[in-house]
């Protein structure tokens, strides 16, 4: 593995103002919790009745075949889609959608979704840092645009966060002259920076060369460690095993095994996990 | 060879040729930025959920596209008035005319042209901006519409210089712009090369000033962090080819 860049610490309440993730509530409480989704698109159902949750400072990793399903399932807990019926919650609270006069779900307008996302971060397997913004700008976007915050101390804020990812000196670079490795921790620091509840992550290190992949790694574990509550889609199986709490198996549209990782990898119930463990070994 | 320099000269700075001159660059500012209002219209309109907003949108491009700009000239100046008596009023100048018909053709171009811009963007910018909450009209100011100007700068400055062109044809419906001064002299006098090279001269310098402008603008669209300082315009000029 290659020399590592140093991770400082990532969740500061001085920092990013309201309290952390990990100190607030109860410790068994649900953070997010998906019930019953379903989705479809087309005739293609993609998702049929996908029910977890991840409990406060928990890390969920999710495995699972190509196709099965799993940045579908990201899309639909951070928002970005509406499902067809089932219900995405934060914090006990149902989010997204609205009852309408004949009891039915109905999806918010795009507004009102806007601001409910801001309580979700969300990491791509292709980063898509926004290329006209430089490092800096990447990460004070939310804080200016959607936090309302001034360019001062939005400016002060997302130096800290980019120092703390390793990433002081490249601030004023702009997402074409970093490496993979680099864009990607400029795009966790670009989601934490809002404070989120929760992190998602869709295969965040896939799109890596593989000596890459390490230091964006560090700075999910060092995440981990401090209590956010994650949900990454992964095919890193040493990530799972190291760092999950608990680790699901997705096929189909649907979740066929969850897990302390020691039962998943050890002794895994359903052959199908068994068979997608093979595979990936 | 009969060619009297001292008649180009003087036609080169008669009063004739600045009025004309200015009601060229008037022209082709005022067509272009209503064309360019039209066609960013036209564009979202064309990629709208709503059919029928799809339809009006593909149908105005269809139409528009068609039609030479010598004859929506011709039909807004002779046309419209006849079918819109409120037009026959001295108010309803050439300028105005020529500004309506031009706008017009311009805005089924820069249609196409915004859309391509439009779709080049990668769909992964608008879901990380989604995600990070930001509002769909921030979605669209500050981070699609930067991507999609960085694209549509060389298509539309193009379009820019034909329009310094095109304004000629505005001649025809007798407004006093460049070409129509050079012609007026030409005949009183018959001394086609001195008053025609004039004005070849002026439509040679403005086109020469807007090269300038478009390469200042397209300057403050290459996305690296070198572009603002450290290298020289060449080396940036450079840069910014390699990078399209
Ligand atoms: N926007 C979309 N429109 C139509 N079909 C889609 C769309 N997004 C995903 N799908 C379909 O949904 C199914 C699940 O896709 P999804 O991307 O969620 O799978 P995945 O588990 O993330 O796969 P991978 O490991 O390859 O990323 C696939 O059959 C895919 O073709
Ligand atoms: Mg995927």
């Amino acid at each position: 593995m290659t020399q590592q860049p140093p991770v400082g610490h990532l969740l500061d309440e001085a920092l990013l103002g309201e309290p952390v993730a990990s100190t607030a509530g109860g410790a068994d409480e649900f953070v997010l919790e998906a019930v019953g989704l379903h989705k479809r698109y087309g005739h293609n159902e993609v998702l049929r009745g996908v029910t977890f949750g991840v409990q406060r400072g928990d890390v969920k990793a999710v495995l699972g075949p190509s196709g099965s399903g799993k940045s579908t399932m990201l899309r639909c807990l951070a928002l970005l889609e509406p499902v067809e019926s089932g219900e995405v919650r934060l914090e006990g609270r149902r989010i997204g959608v609205r009852e309408a006069r004949d009891g039915r779900l109905v999806s918010l307008p795009e507004r009102v979704l806007a601001r409910e996302r801001r309580e979700i971060g969300m990491v791509f397997q292709r980063f898509n840092l926004f290329p006209h913004l430089t490092a800096l700008g990447n990460v004070m976007i939310g804080l200016t645009e959607v936090r309302d915050r001034d360019r001062k101390e939005a400016r002060t804020i997302a130096q800290s966060m980019l120092a703390r990812v390793g990433l002081a000196e490249r601030e004023r670079f702009f997402p074409s002259e970093l490496s993979g490795g680099q864009q990607q921790r400029v795009a966790i620091a670009r989601a934490l920076v809002m404070n989120p509840k929760v992190m998602l992550f869709d295969e965040p290190t896939s799109a890596l060369d593989p000596e890459l992949v390490g230091e964006v790694l560090a700075v999910m574990e060092e995440l981990a460690r401090e209590g956010m509550t994650m949900v990454v889609v992964t095919h890193e199986v040493g990530f799972a095993k190291r760092v999950a709490d608990r680790v699901i198996m997705m096929d189909a549209g649907s979740i066929i095994e969850d897990a302390p990782p020691d039962e998943f990898f050890g002794n895994p119930r359903q052959e199908r996990t068994r068979k997608f463990l093979e595979a990936v070994d | 060879m009969e060619f009297d320099t001292s008649i180009f000269f003087e036609a080169l700075t008669s009063p004739a040729y600045l009025e004309g001159v200015q009601i060229t660059i008037a022209l082709t500012v005022v067509a272009m930025v209503f064309g360019l209002i039209l066609g960013l219209v036209v564009a979202l309109l064309r990629g709208s959920a709503n059919r029928v907003l799809r339809g009006i949108a593909w149908t105005y491009i269809w139409i528009f596209r068609a039609l030479p700009s010598l004859l929506l000239l011709f039909l807004v100046w002779d046309g419209l008035p006849q079918l819109v008596p409120a037009l026959k009023g001295d108010w309803f100048s050439a300028f105005i005319a020529a500004s309506v018909a031009l706008s017009i053709n311009e805005g089924a171009y820069a249609a196409e042209i915004i859309r391509g811009g439009l779709l080049s963007v990668d769909e992964g910018q608008r879901l990380a901006a989604r995600a990070l909450g930001l509002s769909p009209t921030k979605v669209f100011s500050k981070v699609i519409a930067p991507q999609m100007i960085r694209v549509t700068i060389p298509p539309l400055s193009n379009d820019f210089v034909s329009m310094l062109k095109l304004t000629s044809l505005a001649s025809v419906i007798s407004l006093q712009e460049l070409l129509a001064r050079s012609h007026s002299a030409v005949s009183t006098t018959f001394k086609f090369a001195e008053y025609y090279a004039a004005a070849a001269v002026y439509y040679l310098v403005l086109v020469s000033v807007f090269m300038v402008v478009q390469a200042q603008i397209e300057r403050r669209f290459v996305w690296m962090s070198q572009g603002s300082s450290g290298l020289s315009r060449v080396q940036r000029v450079r840069q910014f080819a390699t990078i399209r």
